[in-house]
């Protein structure tokens, strides 16, 4: 397992793209705005906890659906795609940020993770891919994903971000930055 | 053959495959971390029931929402239905709920890869 560096806490405490955001909300508006490690235990409380307040805050129902089921993906995405490393103390660490907003209807998400230096040229090329194609391009695109026979660990298989850029119907926001020489810091912004 | 009967949990749905009746159902809502392990014994009951099918078998999906990891193994599900379609005659029920364009798009999109006929059943609840 590669050594990062121990405080990639404090590079997303830091990160003025994060900062901005999260600035951009009301405490009541606010609805979640998490930095730490992630892992299966801390994504499914967090999700029991956004899909809480998001019935108590959504009145229509389709979108409150809408907006939780990209959440279900992103922060599943979040902990698939967080390249494990070493925090220095021979533990495997997975530190990543996830902030939910709301501006009258429109809901914004951002997550951000450290990712290897080698994966962020194909990373940035398929969300590039994603970008370019509207509604029916996206269709298409998915369906050719979904039938092509391979699977990742977790089975999605690369369907992820595709499938967000389906449900949210807005293009993708994202944004990498150099840590050091084997990682990036990758971040995302998805409007709903 | 042995039904599959699975209690759903608030990460994945309810199953109840019975070869007698030859009624396969999937319910509820599919978002686990690995879909993989959940769909794989679905898949090799399908390839064993194919043998002592009933004439006639009805499938019905009633997803609230599934995830991008259980997309790819819903696919594996059908594939193996259309591998075992001719030895019963297979129909798919894709439920979705009033006006949940993702769910009845994301029907669509299997029924334009899978050889067996789809109906799409709008219900007012699911």
């Amino acid at each position: 397992m590669p050594y990062i560096c121990s405080n990639l806490l404090e590079i997303l405490l830091e990160s003025k793209i994060i900062s901005d955001f999260v600035g951009q909300f009301t405490d009541a508006k606010l609805l979640m705005n998490f930095h730490g490690e992630v892992n299966e235990e801390r994504i499914g409380s967090i999700l029991g906890e956004v899909e809480q307040k998001l019935e108590n805050t959504e009145e229509d129902f389709k979108k409150q659906r809408k907006v939780y089921n990209i959440l279900v993906e992103g922060l599943q995405n979040l902990y698939h795609h967080t390249d494990a490393m070493s925090n220095g103390n021979d533990t495997e660490s997975r530190t990543a940020a996830f902030v939910l907003g709301r501006k009258e209807s429109e809901y914004s998400i951002l997550t951000a993770n450290f990712i290897e230096t080698e994966n962020i040229a194909p990373l940035r090329a398929k969300l590039d891919k994603i970008n370019s194609l509207d509604k029916d391009g996206l269709r298409e695109y998915y369906k050719e994903v979904l039938d092509n026979g391979q699977y990742s660990v977790h089975g999605g298989g690369g369907l992820g971000m595709i499938d967000i850029a389906r449900k949210s119907g807005n293009k993708l926001e994202y944004n990498f930055s150099d840590v050091n020489d084997h990682f990036g810091l990758y971040i995302l912004k998805i409007k709903v | 053959m042995d039904p599959i009967k699975i209690e759903g949990t608030p990460k994945t749905p309810t199953v109840n495959f019975d070869a007698e009746s030859g009624i396969l159902e999937v319910k509820g809502r599919s978002i686990p971390e690995n879909a993989i392990e959940f769909y794989k014994p679905l898949v090799d009951w399908i390839g064993n029931y194919g043998d002592s099918a009933k004439s006639n078998t009805v499938v019905n999906i009633q997803l609230e929402y599934f995830n991008t990891s259980s997309s790819k193994c819903i696919l594996d599900v059908f594939k193996k239905l259309e591998s075992v379609n001719g030895k019963t005659n297979i129909t798919i029920n894709w439920h979705y709920e009033e006006d949940d364009e993702d769910m009845l798009e994301a029907g669509e999109d299997y029924q334009a890869i899978i050889n067996i006929p789809f109906k799409m059943i709008e219900m007012e609840e699911m």
